[in-house]
């Protein structure tokens, strides 16, 4: 517990591939107090560890090393915390390759990093299942005995707690691997306040600012549709700062000067993305309650956030595993006015026939044509019509048999020479991806423990 | 009684779990919340997005935000490494879902 009252906890980082400058702005642009960033959709943990198969020392998010050197000056100056799950699948090396960009900026020594470690159980797999830890498929049901044998990852959605004694050790920059989006925000109020782990208003409080700000400028107007076209500035939008009060008291906000706009419609927006039972909202530390939450405009560009309920946490942890489950290949061709996607259509009948000639069989072969139904399919998007200046036909298969989507993939250019006419083909042969299936389990607390490992940054 | 795209009378943002997309509803003023709650039922959801959707829809009321949020299982071709779709997390199922008509008094 430290002395503060209020902190500004800041978010740089809504998905690994978010703007490179906005952690460096954040700290340059404004007070804050914490520096969050989040890397890891769904989706990111399988792209890392097919990168660490390749390469021992990748598996994490490189794009946050780099932003380290650039900001080291203010880190330190400034006297900034910043908490990431940059480690992905491997946040030791994240951690050796941070220590050793921050000991290139020269001015970091004795500077602290910690480590959270205990999310990965891929080791541990065979051990749980054979003590009847089912891991079964949270959707579907099924033991994970079916796919054992094709995991590529298993992570536990590790809580706040990790977080906070990381900072209580002393740690400037905290990296952990895959942990709840929340806990990145929740973990610094935690350290700060002294909040107890059983305190579950607050805790709940803390957990939904996270939740406001964890997916960047979605908070301050970014991917908005409330009155988009009058939102200023988008070239400098500001990303958002959560201000959390000692007493669970919240306000959403952005630095002045600064694009975008935060105002209730938006925030309501981000508080709905991505959620399930908006009474049941689950994460390691708590069961958060946005019904009985209240949003009230509290000046320029500030949101306060009171209300929030909190329940006590269930026994268990979330677990994303992924699978390898076959490959997959999508090509592109775009024709143009007139009767565009009438072509497009006739294309795709003629590409289908065609694999059907090669007695080639895919799990499945799904065609959009985009200008026309791709979005939202064709019962939404209405008939076609004629004078659409152009569509794409965007085509794909999905299977098991590698040399079945490869051959697809060579059945895409010729269409431009052989088919229907007004045609032009973009971006070359389409590329054999591996398709990596993404598992979500639970496993009870008690198989789990986490440690945090402290790294000191060297002369 | 006229009948109006949920454009006029509510905004929306969506995202994805997995298989399943959700899509919250928000009425773009406190009166129009009611609207929302009798008309945009679970059932029409399911029938709007027959198309994208496979499995069942759940809907859920926040009336203090004058929201709905809506679960739709099974509606991402598998979900976001594995879809083949072009909105393989359902970012723009929230302007979907605003297609819908429903009647204002």
């Amino acid at each position: 517990m430290t002395g503060a009252d209020r902190i500004r906890v800041a978010n740089a980082q809504g998905f690994w591939g978010d703007s490179l400058e906005a952690p460096l702005l954040q700290m340059r642009q404004g007070p804050i107090d914490y520096l969050t960033l989040d890397y890891l959709a769904e989706v990111t943990m399988s792209i890392l560890q097919k990168q660490r198969a390749r390469d021992g020392n990748a598996g994490y998010a490189r794009d946050f090393v780099e932003m380290i050197g650039r900001g080291a000056c203010d880190i330190v100056e400034r006297g900034i915390k910043v908490v990431a799950n940059a480690g992905g699948v491997h946040p030791i090396a994240c951690a050796e390759a941070t220590a050793l960009a921050l000991q290139r900026a020269g001015i970091s020594k004795g500077l602290k990093i910690g480590v959270v470690l205990g999310d990965d159980i891929l080791p541990r797999l065979d051990e749980l299942l054979e003590r009847g830890v089912p891991l079964s498929n949270m959707d579907t049901g099924e033991p994970l005995s079916a796919i054992r044998s094709r995991v590529q990852s298993a992570n536990v959605y590790l809580g706040a707690a990790p977080v906070a004694e990381a900072l209580d050790q002393g740690a400037q920059i905290v990296i952990t691997g895959r942990c709840a989006d929340a806990a990145l925000t929740l973990g610094p109020a935690i350290h700060e306040f002294g909040w107890r782990m059983d305190d579950w208003t607050r805790l709940a409080a803390g957990t939904v600012a996270g939740h406001a700000i964890e997916c960047g400028t979605q908070s301050t107007g970014g991917n908005c549709q409330y009155d988009w076209e009058s939102i200023p500035d988008f070239d400098n939008i500001g990303y958002p700062i959560a201000e959390i009060g000692r007493t669970g008291d919240v306000v959403i906000t952005k630095h002045e000067g600064t694009g975008g706009r935060v105002n209730v419609p938006g925030v309501t927006e981000q508080l709905l993305y991505e959620i399930g039972d908006p009474s049941t909202y689950i994460t390691p530390d708590v069961i958060a309650d946005f019904t009985s939450i209240d949003l009230t405009q509290d000046g320029l560009d500030r949101v306060r956030l009171s209300g929030v309920g909190g329940r006590p946490a269930t026994d268990f942890y979330k677990v994303s595993i992924s699978y390898s489950s076959g490959f997959r290949a999508i090509g592109l061709l775009v024709y143009g006015w007139p009767d565009a996607a009438r072509k497009a259509r006739k294309a795709e009948q003629i590409l289908r026939a065609r694999l059907n000639h090669l007695g080639l069989t895919f799990d499945a072969i799904h065609a959009e044509y985009i200008g026309a139904n791709a979005c939202h399919g064709d019962a939404l998007s209405g008939p076609f019509h004629p004078d659409t200046p152009e569509v794409a036909l965007r085509v794909g298969v999905r299977g098991n048999d590698r040399k079945a989507v490869e051959r697809f993939t060579r059945e895409i250019a010729p269409l431009a020479l052989n088919g229907p006419p007004v045609v032009t083909y973009v971006g070359g042969r389409p590329k054999v991806e591996e398709v990596v299936a993404y598992w979500p389990a639970l496993i009870p607390k008690s198989e789990v423990s986490w440690n945090v490992v402290m790294r000191e940054v060297d002369a | 009684m006229p009948r109006v795209c949920l454009l006029e009378v509510a905004h929306a943002r969506s995202g994805d779990k997995g298989d399943c997309a959700n899509i919250g509803l928000i009425a773009l003023r406190p009166e129009l919340y009611p609207l929302l709650v009798e008309q945009v039922t679970a059932g029409r959801v399911k029938e709007h997005f027959r198309e994208l959707c496979h499995g069942p829809v759940e809907r859920f009321e926040l009336p203090k935000l004058h929201a709905l949020n809506f679960l739709l299982h099974q509606s991402l071709d598998g979900g976001g490494t594995v879809s083949l779709r072009t909105d393989a997390q359902g970012k723009t199922y929230s302007a979907a879902l605003l297609r819908m008509e429903i009647d204002v008094p």
